[in-house]
């Protein structure tokens, strides 16, 4: 079944800049219907009140880290299942496995271009 | 040491005691040493001399140690030179964000210009346009490598406090606050929040994926 370019995306990012680029990068695949949270308690708020097909997140942020908000994630009921993609510039090995027993659903280790992006998003949600 | 040594020691610290209470100052600890060496006499062994001496040592130590701590003015330091270290990179921060986003704006505004322009050119616009924006990744890792630095500038202020105060009245601080890190403890998530890599020590994307498929 093709991807819904209409669902709803949460991205998030503590740097407003970093938060526009992957806003239009998104845009520019496609995706109109994005929305921002600074940090992770933000967007657990967002998640808890929203239908999000994509949670596109970083890593390193206060006071919820994205580790915290994809634990809080995946043991949400509702939530569980949503495509949950860290973008990070934390690319440590343990970093990795952490994210990955967290059930992160794919990883993207910053500075990244849009193909990357773009193929993860692929990897996650399948071709669109 | 001889029983007659034990009895004239007692008498002495006593003595002292009376004088100073329980806590006698490292500065005055050569003093004390000395008086004892000087007060004593007859049944002291050559063991008991060469003690006596290293503790003095010790104390001259320490004191020369203090005396070095405070000619390099640690209060400066924190005061002058970390405080403004920290401003300057707070300030790089705020400037290459407002570049970016001056950067961010122009490069919507061409990529709007797609929709009048049309044909061969609009694709290629929006190429451009993208390639922009990848390379405004770099505020973000430039701000948190910057931020990195801003941490470690504050470990060392808190060190030199640390320091500052272990080498005030209570000396015996000095040891507690010299406990070596647990080296083997496991990983908590403030362990995992490294930041940015230097270039020769990050994985790339490629490493990434594998350690991901692998793990």
């Amino acid at each position: 079944m093709a991807v819904d370019k209409n669902m709803h995306v949460l991205i998030v990012d503590d740097y407003k800049t970093m938060l526009r680029i992957i806003r239009n990068l998104l845009r520019q695949i496609g995706f109109v219907n994005i929305d921002e949270a600074t940090d992770g308690s933000m967007a657990l708020q967002m998640l808890r009140g929203g239908n999000y097909g994509l949670v596109i997140s970083d890593w390193n942020m206060e006071p919820m880290t994205g580790l915290q908000l994809l634990r809080e994630v995946r043991s949400d009921a509702k939530l569980k299942n949503t495509p949950f993609i860290m973008v990070t510039a934390e690319s440590k090995s343990e970093n990795v496995i952490a994210a990955k027993e967290a059930g992160v659903s794919n990883y993207i280790v910053k500075p990244f271009n849009a193909e990357t992006l773009q193929a993860k998003m692929v990897s996650v949600l399948g071709e669109f | 040491m001889s029983s007659a040594v034990d009895r004239d020691l007692a008498r002495h610290l006593e003595s002292l005691r009376q004088q100073t209470g329980d806590t006698v100052k490292v500065e005055d600890i050569g003093d004390v040493v000395r008086a004892l060496l000087t007060s004593l006499s007859g049944d002291v062994s050559a063991s008991d001399l060469r003690l006596f001496s290293e503790v003095q040592n010790l104390a001259n130590y320490i004191h020369n140690a203090k005396a070095e701590i405070a000619a390099l003015r640690p209060q400066d330091i924190q005061q002058q030179y970390i405080a403004s270290a920290t401003d300057e990179l707070d300030a790089i921060v705020g400037a290459t964000e407002n570049a970016t986003n001056a950067i961010l704006d122009a490069a919507e505004k061409l990529e709007s210009l797609t929709m009048d322009v049309g044909g061969e050119i609009a694709p290629r616009l929006t190429e451009q346009t993208t390639l922009i924006y990848e390379a405004c990744n770099f505020q973000d890792i430039t701000g948190q490598r910057i931020t990195k630095v801003v941490r470690a500038l504050k470990h060392i202020e808190e060190r030199i406090d640390a320091l500052v105060e272990a080498f005030g009245p209570e000396v015996k601080d000095l040891e507690e606050s010299a406990a070596p890190a647990t080296a083997d403890a496991p990983l908590s998530d403030e362990d995992l929040l490294n930041g940015p890599q230097l270039p020769d020590m990050a994985h790339d994307q490629a490493a990434i994926d594998a350690l991901f498929d692998n793990s």
